[in-house]
């Protein structure tokens, strides 16, 4: 008999519960930087809200076909939307985006653009005091950092077109 | 409490529709319309609870399959550049170009 009293207390629980998940998807939704990132709040939209809100409605209906159906629902809605945002993961890493939080939407070309940058701009600062100590070493040395200029580039290149790869 | 929960599925929805609104990719917008059919198929469960027919449950079911039916045909046409009616010339080829679209 008390169970009677207890199950709508229990209901309206869930129910809050759900709605709690759905409101702080949404905002993890809009505050998220990243598409990448942005799949978790919609996960848990997915997997706590509905769980908990039809969980709600099927303690409140009781044993009836409307409860199976709700739970055909959320059964159905527990394994749909963990394929389809994966889906969404994969075509956006397929179609160039990485997922990196640096900003809003960083593409895979523009990091492959800085890198060669940043290895010139360490071979020339490693160059100048060695050229100042002079000698007979400085040949060698200087050699060796035209190697090292030469390697960095290249490197770079071989990782953007593995990148193209991936995308063809 | 089924009004609030209702209440609760409508601001949702509302943050969803801003970032559906001025998501930078399209996968924002895509992300962004899945969950807007995730609410819709909790709205309308609820909205049958509230008005006294709970037979409502019967279309949030077709609406779960269309949401999921309809996620999956917007990115294969995001992938491959087509839906794969066309014979077997589906290939990924127009997504190399595609992130600096928006």
């Amino acid at each position: 008999m008390s169970m009677d009293l207890f199950l709508p207390y229990l209901s309206g629980f869930s129910l809050a519960i759900g709605t709690l998940a759905l409101v702080v998807g949404s905002l993890g939704l809009i505050r998220l930087p990243d598409v990448f990132s942005r799949i978790h709040a919609v996960g848990m939209m997915d997997t706590a809200g509905v769980g908990f809100i039809v969980l709600g409605m099927m303690i409140h209906e009781g044993f009836s076909l409307i409860s199976v159906k709700l739970a055909a629902v959320a059964v159905f809605l527990f394994f749909t939307s963990p394929i389809a945002t994966h889906a969404v993961a994969q075509v956006a890493h397929k179609s160039g985006f990485s997922p990196v939080a640096t900003g809003a939407a960083t593409s895979a070309k523009k990091v492959a653009r800085k890198k060669p940058a940043r290895a010139k701009a360490k071979a020339s600062t490693k160059a100048t005091p060695k050229a100042k100590t002079a000698g007979k070493a400085q040949t060698s040395k200087t050699v060796t950092v035209k190697k090292a200029a030469k390697k960095a580039p290249k490197k770079a290149t071989k990782k953007s077109t593995g990148r193209k790869g991936d995308v063809s | 409490m089924f009004g609030l929960a209702l209440a609760g599925c409508g601001l949702a929805m509302i943050l969803a529709l801003i970032r559906a609104a001025k998501g930078p990719t399209a996968f924002d917008r895509v992300l962004a319309v899945n969950a807007i059919g995730t609410i819709i198929i909790l709205g309308v469960a609820l909205h049958g609870f509230i008005m006294g027919r709970p037979e409502f449950v019967d279309i949030s079911i077709l609406y779960a399959v269309l949401n999921f039916i309809g996620t999956f045909a917007i990115l294969k046409l995001f992938a491959t550049g087509g839906l794969g009616d066309r014979g077997g010339n589906a290939r990924i080829t127009a997504s190399s170009d595609r992130p600096e679209e928006g």
